[in-house]
């Protein structure tokens, strides 16, 4: 009945419509997806640098009575979070964070009838203990953990074991609370106790190299009357510095450079009259004392060297408390400390980025015991009742702050507050300094140089070639300058690096006059060529001039070249390089912002040239004829109408042009020494954002600060650059809707 | 403009010096552009030429000479003051300028160092003796000498100008035996170590699934024991071609010892320059050319050719190109023809645009986030968990890299392909939509292939951007040396996930991280050139294309 053929053709037709719904939907799918990618950029960058401005976390994990019989002389965390411990008088009980369970007693080997009275930390790890026995000795014991693994699973076993053997120091007449201070080295254990208030004694016990046992006798002892009531004795890792501390905020710095005949360094009083200590501790890396007073201010001491080389405690900052803090731990990988108050207050700070992290109530009041885990993840409170918190810090980027990356920073060991970029150091207790100031303005330092170098050139350079030069000129020379544009700027930078920094070094008189006298020599060739027979002059068309100039320059080049050296050898003692180092106090690197200036102003050039090119030469013609017929000379043409005309375009030219600049790694990171220094000289290098990146990027460890933070310094490049691009290409389509208009 | 001959304020206020400066800056960028690319090209296609190899007597005191024998690899002048900085001597008195030499004296196993700074006072006299012999090496950089003997396991088979015709077909035996080495290892002993290895995931993928039953696991067994046999019987072939390949040993006489013991594995070409005439010069010139483009660097990249760089460059880009073609062109059709034109799209195409401004560095720093640690890590975790915590995808590699410059160029692609489809006269369009096509159908069959031209144009210069970015790839997957090529004979053939070599990178490396960076400088200048080349080339492409697209829309227009 239906005609076979058009049932065909219907068959066809939906087909041809399905076609197209399927098409359109699949480019408007791929069209939106592609613009998202775009879009991720920007957020995923931002998602990688929000977590390092994030406050920290607690939450309270588990609460439970304290496992195992006997008062807590200490507690401890170990390393992965998973275990506990409990020092009592007789043994240490282990037990099992999350939820308490009890797990292996360990009984201390203690000498017969002795018991622990009372117990502290001992060094960096704090995997070490100093047990003060009833018999007035010490023995310093060990919390080991071996992992094994039982049918795939990780399982701890823990042990305690006595690295300088279980024979106890002897420390005199020494009462149990009397204040003790030990440091292990790597060779010698270091002791400083105090007999009665002003006694102070140091003895150094040296480590048998075979078998790690402590000689019995000290091999250094020395005993000296303090000029104040001492209560609390701090010794530094390194066993370099001794604090002696009152409660009014005194303290007494010893340098045990040489540790038979300690020497008071400084004596100063850091609290106000009628101010006390509540809490001291140690800031990792023993070069800073916290002090927490009872009016709930933190404040840091660091150990500073005058003008005059001495060492002394100076504060550094403070921060505020609001309530005086009866515990404080440092953590032990990173400059910071948390501080817990009598009402359960719990704050976390940071001392370099000088961030209060977290200020909350979360622990039971009037806690007898408080540790930090060895990651800072953990912490661990005993409360008066004898029941134990486990509460969960999550805190993983406190290095950062808005201050600590734009703002002046006090670090520990520098006499005044400073920008300094250094991320990374062999050291464990190595405070890392990210300060951005001295990569942006490196950054800048680079992109001035270049601009300096190339918007004068480019511009002129267009002007000419948009505006004067015959057209058959300009088809050859505006894409052989377009043509650099595509250079790689790899090859700009080892050419920068390897053949211009050694020429600039050793003619670096040519290669100022160059930049000088070119010019001048420039107008002197237009005067002469004016003065030259007509007929000559004739025959060259107009529009011709630069072509005529190629000689010149070549020739003034191989001029300076020449005659530069013998100048150099009249005025300068054969060598300005010398003569700047030597007479005029200016230091010389040979990869230094000149070069870097000619290098990436030669990247730049063509970006400047062509869009300014562009803006000359679409300035609608009837306007210069109109000016032209007016009676103006071309160059008074070409300032007031012209030139006018395309300033938005120019304008959005050197814009486009700072963006290049700002962003170009390999030229900066090939031409300069890329030491973060901050210093205008020309004949010093810098290093850039982008060249940070590029060197450090490889090698940080991924989700960590450092890594966050250079993800921080692309997102600002990508700002910078985003703005810079986008104001320039407003400002081109409002100048394209005017000539639009005219 | 022609004021009166000779006024200089009538001149100077008509403005016209300020014309000649401008001209100025178009001579001076015009000299810089040409100066650059000459001088890269000079410097690096001089490298190849065949120089001879100068015997110079050098005097070292009033009493004393001795002789070097070397390549002279520059030249400069230096005033006595900078001279005396640097020797850290006095320069000699009378001399306005000293003129210095760098001799390439090769024979870095027994010299102090293989380049040599000579004053061109001090020497003595020159020659060019036919009979020296530059000798190419695996080991220890080039060897400058005179060729005394031939020795074939031990015993005397050729000797003084006999020996020279002995050395040829014996290097080329050596050679001939080392690619079969070579060949033996890439091929079939890389076929053996590929398949234990992917055993080896295989025993560790089945642990994780819990399906390690002993069956399964003795077959594996059964298949590695086969395995370590071939492998045996290879190896013995493999020893055997390394002995073959030690059999001979060349004596050579220095200019400071006689009798020294080259072995001939360690010989890659023996060369007299100075005995070449101009035409076999020629021909050694293009012989070098080859060699350096086919064969594979040694010694840190500072001897030997580029070639894993440039299949490693081409590679990368054609990845690259293969993602980004599809995506840019359907972004602009979408941006031009299917979306609805306002307010939205022209901020979009403004932040398209400027997206081609962004620094290269952030997308590397994007690529090596987003895509190897998040998507790779992700990858790796559902598809190659037995190969963790060594990751397969979750590292830099080629693919991340390929697809870092996709994103890096799409908006290249995309604005030219855009620019090429609002050129496309409106009545073509309506022509064909009149005609009863769909829309779909006129895209497809019209506009699409009336707009190929300036595709291609897009592709080229994002093939030209991304042949020379050297910043992101850093962070995204190149190596300065990597050992396998991301392509082989090993099933699937195509290792998107190993990291490759690149010139660009190839450039930086050599002529900044490598410990003889004045030993590698000419092979920088080289592979510079090579790369200026391939980039200049796409680039006139586009120009000439662009030149004779113009053409044709003005044709279409009227």
């Amino acid at each position: 009945m239906s005609n076979p053929n058009l049932t065909a053709t219907t068959r066809r037709q939906k087909r041809r419509l399905l076609a197209d719904a399927i098409g359109g939907k699949a480019i408007g799918i791929g069209g939106v997806w592609v613009i998202l990618t775009i879009v991720l950029i920007f957020f995923y960058l931002l998602a990688v640098v929000a977590p390092i401005f994030q406050s920290a976390k607690v939450s309270l994990s588990g609460t439970y009575d304290s496992p195992g019989q006997a008062a807590t002389l200490l507690l401890g965390i170990e390393e992965s979070g998973e275990l506990g411990y409990r020092v009592t008088a007789t043994d240490v009980v282990f037990f099992d964070l999350e939820d308490g369970t009890p797990g292996e007693t360990v009984p201390l080997a203690l000498p017969p009838e002795a018991q622990v009275q009372s117990a502290q930390p001992i060094g960096i790890n704090q995997r070490h203990l100093g047990l003060r026995l009833s018999t007035g000795q010490l023995l310093i014991a060990k919390v080991d953990f071996r992992v094994s693994f039982v049918d795939d699973r990780r399982v701890l076993y823990p042990d305690i074991s006595y690295p300088f053997g279980d024979a106890p120091i002897d420390l005199g007449s020494l009462a149990p609370q009397d204040p003790l201070a030990v440091t292990l080295g790597e060779d010698a254990v270091t002791l400083v106790t105090q007999s009665d208030s002003r006694r102070l004694n140091l003895y150094q016990h040296r480590v048998n190299p075979l078998f790690g046992t402590l000689a019995a006798n000290p091999e250094t002892e020395s005993t000296w009357t303090a000029p104040i009531a001492v209560e609390r004795v701090l010794l530094d890792p390194q066993g370099r510095w001794l604090y002696l501390a009152d409660l009014n905020g005194v303290i007494a710095l010893y340098d045990l450079g040489n540790p038979e005949t300690p020497e008071l360094t400084s004596i100063n009083r850091l609290l106000p009259d009628g101010v006390r200590l509540s809490a001291v501790e140690l800031l990792l890396g023993g070069v800073s004392v916290l002090g927490a007073d009872n009016l709930g201010v933190l404040h840091q001491w660091s150990v500073q060297r005058d003008t005059e080389n001495r060492y002394s405690l100076v504060e550094v900052r403070n921060f505020d408390l609001h309530e005086p803090a009866l515990h404080l731990r440092s953590e032990q990988l990173r400059k910071g400390v948390v501080a817990a108050s009598d009402s359960g207050r719990l704050l976390v700070l940071h001392t370099t980025a000088e961030r209060t992290l977290l200020d909350k109530k979360v622990l039971p009041e009037n806690s007898a015991h408080f540790v930090l885990g060895p990651r800072a993840d953990h912490l661990l409170v005993e409360d008066s009742a004898s029941r134990l918190h486990h509460l969960t810090l999550h805190n993983p980027h406190p290095e950062i702050s808005w201050s600590s990356i734009w703002s002046q920073v006090q670090y520990e060991g520098y006499t005044e507050p400073d920008y300094i970029w250094q991320s990374s150091s062999a050291d464990n207790d190595f405070e890392p300094k990210f300060s951005l100031v001295p990569l942006s303005f490196g950054t800048l330092k680079a992109a001035a140089y270049a601009m300096l170098f190339a918007t004068p050139l480019a511009i002129f350079g267009a002007i000419y070639t948009a505006y004067f030069m015959s057209p058959s000129m300009r088809a050859w020379v505006k894409p052989s300058i377009e043509i650099m544009e595509a250079l790689p700027t790899v090859i700009l930078g080892f050419l920068a690096g390897l053949w211009l920094a050694p020429v600039v070094e050793d003619h670096l008189l040519a290669v100022f006059a160059l930049l000088l006298f070119l010019p001048l020599t420039f107008v002197f060739s237009g005067w002469l060529w004016l003065r030259l027979p007509a007929e000559l002059t004739r025959r060259v068309p107009d529009g011709w001039h630069a072509a005529l100039l190629i000689p010149v320059v070549l020739l003034s080049a191989w001029a300076a070249f020449n005659i530069a050296p013998l100048l150099e050898q009249l005025w300068f003692g054969g060598s300005l390089r010398i003569w700047l180092e030597q007479e005029a106090g200016i230091s010389y690197d040979q990869r230094n912002s000149l070069v870097v200036g000619m290098a990436m102003g030669l990247a730049v050039i063509p970006t400047i040239f062509s869009i300014t090119e562009d803006a000359i030469f679409s300035v609608p013609k009837h306007l210069t004829f109109g000016s032209l017929a007016l009676g103006a000379t071309p160059w008074q043409t070409l300032t007031r109408v012209v030139l006018l005309t395309a300033s938005p375009g120019i304008f959005s030219a050197v814009m486009i042009g700072l963006g290049r600049a700002v962003g170009e790694t390999m030229i900066v990171l090939m031409a300069t020494g890329n030491t973060p220094v901050m210093d205008f000289n020309i004949f010093q290098g810098m290093r850039t954002l982008s060249a940070n990146i590029a060197v450090e990027l490889p090698e940080s460890e991924v989700h960590s600060t450092h890594y966050r933070i250079l993800f921080l310094a692309a997102l600002v490049l990508f700002i910078v650059t985003f703005a810079f691009n986008t104001i320039a290409e407003l400002v081109r389509q409002n100048l394209r809707r005017k000539y639009g208009n005219l | 403009m022609s004021p009166e001959q000779g006024n200089f304020r009538t001149w100077w206020r008509s403005g016209a010096p300020w014309i000649w400066l401008n001209a100025g800056a178009v001579a001076i960028s015009l000299v810089v552009v040409v100066g650059l690319l000459a001088l890269i090209a000079a410097r690096g296609l001089a490298h190849f030429w065949p120089q001879d190899i100068l015997q110079i007597t050098y005097r070292t005191s009033v009493e004393t000479t001795e002789v070097v024998i070397g390549q002279l690899a520059g030249t400069e002048e230096v005033t006595p003051e900078r001279f005396a900085e640097s020797a850290g001597t006095p320069a000699p008195t009378g001399l306005e300028s000293i003129e210095r030499w760098l001799v390439k004296v090769g024979n870095r196993d027994r010299l102090p160092a293989d380049f040599r700074w000579l004053n061109h006072h001090q020497i003595e006299s020159i020659s060019t003796p036919t009979e020296l012999v530059r000798v190419e090496r695996t080991e220890w950089g080039d060897f400058y000498g005179t060729l005394s003997a031939v020795l074939e396991e031990g015993r005397l088979v050729a000797e003084g100008a006999a020996a020279w015709a002995a050395l040829q077909p014996r290097i080329d035996r050596v050679k001939t035996l080392r690619e079969q080495a070579r060949e033996l290892q890439r091929g079939a002993i890389g076929r053996i170590n590929h398949q234990l290895e992917g055993l080896r995931l295989e025993r560790r993928s089945l642990e994780l699934k819990d399906k390690a039953t002993p069956e399964a696991l003795a077959d594996i067994e059964l298949r590695e024991q086969q395995l370590a046999d071939e492998y045996a019987v290879l190896q013995q072939e493999l020893n055997a071609l390394y002995a073959a390949i030690d059999r001979d040993i060349i004596l050579m006489d220095t200019a400071h010892s006689e009798g020294v013991r080259v072995p001939l594995s360690h010989v890659v070409e023996a060369t007299q320059p100075n005995a070449l005439s101009t035409i076999e010069k020629l021909g050694r010139y293009f012989h070098n050319i080859w060699t350096f483009v086919s064969t594979e660097p040694r010694e840190a990249n500072t001897e030997g050719g580029v070639f894993p760089a440039i299949f490693g460059t081409v590679m990368m880009v054609l990845l690259m190109s293969v993602m980004v073609t599809p995506f840019g062109v359907i972004a602009a059709v979408y941006l031009r023809e299917y979306a609805r034109q306002g307010a939205v799209i022209r901020l979009i195409r403004i932040a398209v645009n400027n997206l081609a401004g962004v620094p290269s560095i952030v997308y590397g720093v994007f690529g090596l986030g987003f895509f190897v640690y998040l998507i790779g890590g992700t990858v790796d975790e559902a598809l190659f968990p037995e190969a963790l915590p060594a990751p397969t995808f979750g590292t830099p590699g080629i693919l991340w890299a390929s697809m870092t410059l996709a994103i890096l160029t799409v908006p290249v692609v995309i604005v030219s392909t855009e620019e090429g489809l609002s050129r496309i006269p409106r009545a073509v369009r309506e022509g064909s939509l009149a005609l009863g096509a769909t829309k779909f159908e006129t895209l497809w069959k019209v506009v699409l292939p009336m707009a190929s031209p300036s595709i291609m144009t897009g592709v080229i210069l994002a093939i030209a951007r991304a042949a020379g970015e050297v910043a992101p790839l850093m962070l995204v997957g190149v190596v300065k040396l990597a050992p396998e090529l991301p392509f082989d004979g090993n099933f699937p053939y195509l290792h998107l996930d190993r990291k490759f070599m690149h010139l660009g990178f190839h450039i930086y490396d050599v002529g900044f991280q490598s410990p003889n960076v004045e030993a590698a400088r000419p092979l920088v200048y080289a592979t510079a050139f090579l790369l200026v080349a391939v980039i200049i080339v796409l680039n006139l492409t586009v120009i000439l294309m662009r030149n004779h697209l113009r053409e044709k829309y003005r044709a279409l227009e009227n």
